[in-house]
């Protein structure tokens, strides 16, 4: 304790001087704050103010540093002083420009200012510098699970890097589905003609590079650990196993084709009628000739049936479009044309697919001659010794029959995801009821799962979570590669159906994800959305009562269990969100710079007025990604709100512990509104179950609130996103006349 | 000001959309140095003017500001805006950039108080809006803008209003003075992120774009939507600014057409997609789209995202391009053309109609260096040696979910080149 020193820079600048009285204002900081140094500068943000920041860290040992003055949002180059524990008071967006003008308001703007003050110093008071992961390890192998297209991009693309790669694939050859295809559609002009796959050279390079070590016929038995220090167990056919340490991890574990004989209607089984795949293996027999039939028949007809068992809204097939079907019957009808003109090639679909420069590809099969019809397939029959072809022209508005020698299904990529997790979750038994038939139902049992691609020893179970339709897809528009297991990235179509050359991208994008998961893991540092945060969970063991709840709730499975059932904390998997925290009932699970201390010090560092001021206070836990950006913004658009509010910027809505909630109320705040972000399906929150999480906390508070004699109206929570700045105080200037309408609390004075 | 310090090992970013920012960011954070210029005098580039992002309908800049948060907490990206390259010499691994750095008449002790901008009274056609309102000519470019950091439009350099800002400005951020400057940069590898425009869409001559008030483009259309833009978010019409219900939309707008643009934009069908919820939002069952197209392209697992619209009531869809567009006396545009699914013609009138606006490449209008290889419509390739690639949509008409999984694996190809050259050197 002895060389901590803490200092509070008040700043003048932009009105702030004119408007508030900084005198007063540093009173607060010297009496209650007890700051042992306290400066006041006319622009703080400037070279001059910052250098006297400065000096005093370097000439009088500040340890700990309250700037007041703008947002903790604004003029971070300036207030940059990683060595030093540092709180913003933000007395210009969240005071100066939101409480109305006038010398009406002086009084409350005054208090309000007072008060992010006092705040400001009882958070510091609490505030450690993060000394970063003290568990970091610095693996820096890169493991790539599958050797198709996309794990031997990835493969190549760490390698050439200077990253050491370890690829393990199932089969006994290296090549995936690539391997099986005769040609590819282009990757760049001309779009054209069908073009070599290059999977020989890919292959040849990623054999001949020294960095890369390749186990075929071989999975993963069993994945530990934690980004830097991942322990795998590589499996072959025989059963021989070898442990092997890496870093991150990309999973290219790719896609399997969808059963024809789920499509019996459009003649699945029959022997005239093949899908994409079998179309490439008769393509390749042929090599350039006349394609034939497995029977031996040459191919004089050909329909090519687009979206089969694909698009499907009525549950019973695939939902999605798999992206690259449009574009391979396309190169596949051209196999045909180019063999012999003369092969008539319809291809029917619904819509055409080919974006971007498809567009040429598809030039070019018309000017060879293919037909493309715009038509709903209904049945496809055996007949002769080919089939016929049930279809409502769609512009010609009629039922049409084609014959065909041969009949290519465009059936859909089916991925490779490995285990549901969401199917293995616990039964909430203790929520279930006896009478509860529906809910009592069995989940599908073990034996109808697929097998695992990594085995995770993970506490929330052995593979990535899915999105939907069992894509391992991010939920995230601007973060393609946010998989919620850190350090871990899916590529190519087991992520989400995508065609070779956006498979090769995506390789190249995950490949440098796992780059920067060891880098940074090696580092102690947090990855996304956090990334480069050097705090971590601290947890008091000793306090723990094995609840359970950390590890249930973690939303990046972070937390495993010990054989005692203690929290086992893995912090390279960390994503620093903070909803261990705000779930522990016993809060022993604490941030240097952001805990339970940090927040709850500053709810109870307020200067209560009493029941009968009629100046309520009204406490704002705000959700920092989108929430409190939009009260800055509120702030920047100079839109007013209540001068009563005291808004306290939190991780995220998943590390509101309530005890912040029930120590306000016990504090005689008289009010307690929470924003974060959108929950659901088409959630919003930066980490996925954080408002989700916090709504079923709040969902028991009502208890709490009637156990104080409490309305229920003293909690209200609401969702916003970032571009709500209007909102946000309409929000709080309703809520600002609930509590009006309700009085004041009764709990005042009672501390 | 003084240049950024660069060597070989920097990776140049030229662009400061999503795709430069994520490239440069993901770079950044695999421990490289970074150098990321854009034109315009924030960062953010077209994804900050879209109100909604598909399939979510979430807020661009929710991921704006975890991307400017990033920035923040790192030092490795070095930002520069209204910043052009004006010449890129050299090799993979050894090139020297020239950049032109227009002067912003603010410098970096603003505080974004706003204090010029208040003192100033010309406006400017407000180029964050498309130029549907005015701003001040002193001004923040926009809230989420970063830097955060006013500047002064050049129109108003000589005259009173600059003089009157300067005087405004207590912390002496304002310096009329201001040139142009020229800055030399070494670096190792360059991404070229610079992403896209929309078609112009007065080429496409028979839908009377800028000759009929009430035919707008999509990009526009979005700024109509959202609360922040003109109309505060009401979809007024530009003839006589009533609320516009029964809207058109108009697919493939310069797109998948040899005599415009001959690729397809990819993007269009699920934005109007998208739009079409818009009006459901402003106007609910009342609303009426009608979607005109060739084929929708809401490919893999946006796929659902069609099927909730096919199920909308106020959402209608015609196969057709439409032929041509003509205005009736109250404005009203009147859609010409054939309905191919049954062959009937139409002549329809719409309070408005959106033109589903092609995407083409920004590098198009800025001369690229001589060995960047683009392909006939202009996407850049990048150059044989691979020193020089292209990230995001400036590679490939692209979304913004596509646009950054493509600038993230161009910030490996950047980091490669570094490495490699660093290591042949060695």
């Amino acid at each position: 304790m002895a060389d901590k020193k803490f200092a509070a820079y008040l700043c003048a600048g932009c009105g702030l001087g004119e408007v508030l009285d900084l005198g007063t204002m540093e009173k607060v900081v010297k009496r209650e704050g007890k700051m042992q140094v306290i400066k006041r500068h006319d622009v703080l943000c400037s070279a001059d103010g910052v250098q006297a920041i400065r000096d005093d860290i370097a000439n009088e040992g500040v340890t700990h540093v309250l700037i007041a003055g703008c947002s903790r949002r604004a003029k971070t180059e300036a207030f940059d002083f990683p060595e030093t524990a540092m709180a913003r008071a933000n007395l210009r967006e969240g005071v100066l420009w939101v409480v109305a003008p006038g010398t009406d308001h002086d009084e409350v703007r005054q208090e309000m200012a007072d008060d992010y003050i006092r705040m400001g110093c009882a958070e510091l008071k609490k505030m450690a510098v993060p000394t970063g992961n003290p568990n970091c390890a610095s693996n820096k192998r890169i493991l790539v699970v599958g050797g198709g297209m996309s794990g031997l991009t990835a493969a190549i693309e760490a390698a050439e890097t200077g990253y050491e790669v370890l690829l393990v694939e199932k089969e006994p050859q290296l090549g995936g589905w690539a391997a099986k295809l005769y040609k590819r559609v282009p990757f760049r002009e001309p779009y054209a003609e069908p073009q070599d796959t290059g999977l020989a050279e890919l292959i040849a390079r990623v054999e001949a590079h020294p960095k890369v070590r390749v186990h075929l016929a071989s999975t993963l038995a069993e994945t530990a650990g934690a980004p830097g220090r991942f322990a795998v167990k590589i499996a072959t056919e025989s059963g021989a196993v070898t442990q092997e340490m890496v870093g991150a991890i990309v999973q290219a574990s790719g896609f399997s084709t969808y059963d024809l004989a789920k499509l019996p209607e459009l003649g699945g089984g029959l022997p005239s009628v093949v899908d994409q795949a079998g179309l490439e293996q008769l393509a390749k027999a042929a090599n350039g000739g006349v394609i034939q039939r497995a029977d031996g028949q040459a191919v004089s007809s050909v329909v090519f049936v687009q979206c089969a068992g694909q698009r499907d809204a009525s549950g019973t097939h695939l939902p999605y479009c798999s992206g690259h079907c449009c574009a391979t019957s396309v190169k596949q009808a051209m196999y045909f044309k180019d063999a012999n003109p003369d092969v008539d090639t319809v291809v029917l679909y619904t819509d055409l697919r080919m974006p971007g420069m498809g567009e040429d590809f598809y030039r070019s099969a018309q000017s060879k001659g293919v037909i493309f019809t715009k038509g709903q397939v209904s049945t496809v029959k055996a007949a002769g010794t080919g089939c016929s072809v049930n279809f409502r022209d769609l512009i010609l508005n009629e039922e049409v029959t084609l014959g065909a020698d041969l009949v290519v299904l465009a059936t859909g990529q089916v991925p490779n995801s490995g285990v549901n997790i969401d199917l293995l979750a616990e039964p909430a038994a203790a929520e279930q009821t006896p009478t509860d038939e529906a809910s009592a139902t069995p989940v599908e049992p073990a034996a109808a799962l697929p097998p695992s691609i990594l085995n995770l020893t993970y506490r929330q179970g052995p593979d990535l979570p899915q999105l939907k339709a069992g894509l391992t897809d991010s939920h995230f528009i601007c973060f393609p590669y946010e998989t919620r297991r850190t350090g871990i990235y899916a590529a190519g179509p087991v992520r989400r159906p995508m065609d070779m050359l956006q498979a090769t991208d995506d390789a190249t994008g995950a490949a440098l994800k796992a780059i920067q998961a060891v880098e940074n893991a090696a580092l102690g540092r947090a990855a996304h959305p956090r990334s480069g945060d050097l705090s971590y969970p601290i947890v008091r063991l000793e306090g723990c009562t094995q609840c359970k709840r950390c590890t249930v709730e973690c939303p990046f499975g972070a937390i495993d269990e010990d054989e005692r059932r203690f929290p086992v904390f893995n912090e390279s998997r960390c994503r620093r969100c903070g909803t261990c925290m705000g779930a522990c009932p016993v809060r022993v699970i604490a941030f240097e710079n952001y805990s339970v201390d940090t927040v709850g010090s500053q709810i109870k560092s307020l200067d209560m007025p009493d029941e009968f001021s009629e100046r309520p206070r009204i406490l704002l836990l705000a959700c920092e990604n989108d929430a409190y950006p939009a009260l800055d913004m509120a702030g920047v658009s100079r839109i007013c709100y209540s001068a009563f509010v005291r808004a306290i910027p939190v991780r995220c809505l998943g590390s509101v512990n309530t005890i912040w909630i029930t120590d306000a109320l016990n504090s005689g705040w008289d009010g307690v509104m929470l924003m974060g972000c959108k929950r659901g399906d088409d959630y919003q929150c930066h980490f996925v179950k954080g408002s989700e999480l916090a709504h079923y906390r709040l969902s028991k508070i009502d208890d709490t609130l009637t156990q104080l004699s409490l309305e229920t109206e003293r909690v209200a929570s609401f969702e916003v996103a970032i571009t709500d700045s209007r909102r946000v105080a309409a929000l709080i200037n309703d809520y600002a006349e609930t509590i009006k309408r309700i009085g004041m609390s009764p709990l005042k004075g009672f501390n | 000001m003084t240049a950024p310090i660069a060597t070989s090992q920097t990776i140049l970013v030229v662009g400061g959309g999503i795709s430069g920012m994520t490239a440069a960011l993901e770079a950044a954070e695999c421990g490289r140095d970074v150098v990321l210029v854009e034109r315009s005098p924030t960062l953010g580039g077209r994804t900050a003017l879209l109100y909604r992002y598909f399939p979510k309908m979430c807020h661009p800049t929710c991921g704006l500001e975890i991307n400017l948060r990033r920035l923040k907490a790192n030092r490795r990206v070095r930002v520069l805006t209204m910043t052009e390259v004006a010449g890129i010499t050299g090799r993979r691994g050894d090139y020297q950039a020239t950049l032109k750095i227009r002067p912003r008449y603010v410098n970096e002790t603003c505080t974004a108080c706003g204090d010029c901008s208040a003192a100033v009274s010309a406006e400017i056609p407000n180029p964050y809006n498309y130029g549907l309102d005015k701003i001040k000519a002193a001004h923040l470019p926009h809230v989420m803008a970063y830097p955060q950091r006013y500047l002064l439009d050049p129109s108003i350099i000589g005259t009173a209003d600059a003089d009157q800002a300067k005087a405004a400005c207590k912390v002496g951020a304002i310096d009329l003075e201001m040139q142009e400057e020229t800055v030399q940069l070494a670096v190792g590898a360059v991404l070229w992120a610079t992403g896209w425009r929309p078609y112009d869409a007065a080429k496409i001559q028979p839908y009377g774009y800028g000759r009929f008030p009430n035919v707008i483009t999509s990009v526009e259309f979005e700024r109509l939507a959202d609360p922040s833009g003109p109309t505060g978010g009401k979809l007024l019409r530009p003839s006589d600014g009533k609320e516009a219900k029964n809207i058109a939309f108009i697919q493939c707008a310069g797109s998948r057409d040899e005599n415009h643009l001959r690729h397809c934009s990819r993007i269009c069908c699920m934005a109007t997609l998208k739009q079409t919820q818009y009006v459901r939002e402003a106007l609910g069952d009342t609303a009426q789209s009608t979607v005109y197209y060739i084929d929708i392209r809401s490919i893999d697992r946006l796929e659902d995202f069609y099927q909730m619209v096919q199920r909308d009531a106020t959402v209608k869809f015609v196969k057709s391009k439409v032929a041509r567009i003509a205005q009736a006396d109250n404005g009203d545009p009147i859609l010409h053309g054939v309905d191919t699914e049954g062959y009937h013609r139409y002549a329809t009138a719409h309070d408005l109609v959106v033109l589903a606006i092609g995407m083409e490449p920004e590098s198009n209008a800025i001369a690229l260096p001589q060995d960047v290889i683009t392909d006939s419509s202009g996407f850049i390739e990048g150059s044989p040696d691979g020193g020089m690639c292209g990230a995001g949509s400036a590679s490939s008409p692209l979304d913004v979910n596509r646009s950054v999984q493509s600038a993230t694996g161009a910030a490996l190809r950047a980091i490669k080149v570094i490495y490699q050259t660093a290591s042949e050197e060695a």
